[in-house]
């Protein structure tokens, strides 16, 4: 195949830390069901290998190659050059809200932070040597929780959302999403201290239901939705005996 | 590496943060509840004007059908009231979110807002009153 | 360029349902403190009436009413999703509040301005 034949993508590439950078600019040959991850790992191999990113599985399921593609953040392994390609010219960045290491890799810590001070953990009170809990599928609150478990942790509705930009102490919505999953999970017994937890101006009261990120969720879950039944919870909490 | 403060939070404001979750969950519903007020209350005025102002609009109209009437007193304190609590506590977040003044002087600002629109408001509601018994 | 993670529906509404609570907020004391000093007397009033009957008082009525339904409409909208199951096609509901407060500011515009 002579050079001349082969289709140029632009990339602008974010390249530095969060506080000192540029895009820099290179040239990708386009290639057929090419997706962002394949051309950032082309620069990489053949172009500079100095470029930082993170990927792992690259087939859509570990979430590890989130960034922010022409603005919007998405999984770079499950995004099709063709979908998103304006003029023949792609940005990529690395994903917003988090602090930035190096080019398209960016520090996580405060994300699973926030997960943790949610009370994101399952909490139970049986052993290995009690019954089985019995659910049925079809219960409302198994339903609810159902709902919202498929969250893999991967930042980009952390990314999107306005909120967790404005307000620095915000949970955020995927640790919010994995707290309302819990309130539903009845063998959880954490409740008193989860529903405290995600009460407030840094929990689920500060969310104005923008859906930013229901918009961008790969997964297509609604934080909102779950966020909205933390308020609800929360109200109610504080009606019944107060969130002590 | 790691930011070590944040714009919007003050010293102040980390002492506080446990008792803040009641009353930040307590203020929301009470936002969300006078909402609900509000929306009938915006409908019946609503349609009120949109019915009265229909051939014209007179002063001796407005007193006639509002002045000297208890049931027309009721239903403007209870407007003045939803939206004392409703419009500070709104403008309570935007002014956290938007500005950099600290959470107490917010506080503070708002709770002024409330006295002032529930003094302007219920002012007004009695002196429309007032004019139907006097006359 | 605005972001373009900020270009939805959702994102639009949020703005028009604070910017409107912004301006209805600034509004009130206004409308509270006329309305109190234009009613000392009858005839005070009525000539308040008289001048509010000036086109550009009816227009920025009409933009008010328009202000006062998108953030009446938008509210509603968000009572919904905090309170009632959730329902996937947000953007529908958008749409819908955002046509009906055009139609209450039209019908304010045909009758009472």
């Amino acid at each position: 195949m002579s050079e001349e034949n082969v289709e140029m993508l632009s990339v602008s590439v974010w390249r530095g830390d969060g506080e000192v950078g540029r895009y820099q600019d290179y040239e990708v040959p386009r290639q057929e069901s090419q997706t962002v991850l394949d051309v950032v790992t082309y620069i990489q191999r053949h172009i500079d290998p100095n470029l930082s990113y993170r990927f792992a599985c690259r087939v859509g399921v570990c979430g590890s190659c989130a960034m922010t593609v022409n603005g919007r953040p998405r999984w770079t392994c499950r995004t099709h050059v063709s979908k998103v390609v304006e003029d023949g010219k792609l940005t990529v960045a690395p994903l917003k809200n988090l602090e930035v290491i190096k080019d398209l890799s960016v520090d996580m810590t405060d994300f699973f932070d926030k997960w943790a001070k949610a009370e994101g953990s399952f909490k139970g009170d049986k052993t290995r040597h009690d019954d089985f809990a019995e659910i049925s599928p079809t219960d409302r609150k198994r339903k609810a929780a159902s709902a919202g478990i498929e969250c893999i942790g991967c930042g980009v509705c952390y990314a999107a959302c306005d909120l967790v930009a404005w307000n620095k102490d915000y949970l955020g919505p995927a640790a919010l999403n994995r707290a309302w999953t819990l309130v539903n999970d009845v063998r959880d017994t954490n409740d008193k201290t989860r529903l405290k937890a995600v009460a407030g101006d840094a929990g689920c009261h500060a969310c104005h239901s923008q859906q930013g990120c229901v918009e961008s969720c790969v997964k297509h879950l609604s934080p909102t939705a779950s966020i909205a039944g933390l308020k609800r919870a929360t109200a109610w909490a504080a009606l019944k005996g107060g969130l002590k | 590496m790691t930011p070590q403060t944040t714009p919007q939070m003050s010293p102040d404001d980390n002492l506080d943060i446990q008792s803040t979750h009641q009353s930040e969950t307590i203020l929301w519903l009470a936002q969300r509840i006078s909402a609900m007020v509000l929306a009938v209350c915006i409908l019946v005025h609503l349609g009120t004007i949109i019915y009265a102002v229909q051939g014209g609009l007179s002063a001796a109209e407005i007193i006639g059908r509002v002045g000297g009437s208890e049931a027309w007193l009721a239903f403007y304190v209870t407007f003045v009231l939803a939206i004392t609590v409703h419009a500070p506590i709104g403008l309570r977040a935007i002014l956290n979110e938007m500005t950099k003044l600290s959470r107490k002087r917010v506080d503070l600002l708002c709770f002024i807002g409330a006295v002032m629109l529930a003094y302007l408001g219920l002012k007004v509601a009695i002196r429309f009153y007032n004019l139907g018994v006097v006359s | 360029m605005k972001a373009s993670h900020r270009n939805h529906p959702n994102y639009w509404a949020f703005v028009l349902h604070r910017v409107s609570g912004i301006l209805l907020a600034l509004f009130l004391p206004v409308h509270f403190q006329v309305l109190y000093l234009a009613i000392k007397k009858a005839d005070v009033f009525d000539g308040f009436l008289h001048w509010a009957e000036m086109p550009l008082v009816k227009l920025a009525e009409t933009v008010l009413v328009v202000l006062l339904a998108a953030h009446l409409t938008g509210g509603l909208r968000l009572l919904a999703v905090e309170f009632l199951p959730w329902r996937d096609g947000q953007k529908t509901v958008v749409a819908l509040t955002g046509g009906a407060s055009l139609v209450i500011g039209l019908v304010y515009l045909l009758n009472a301005a």
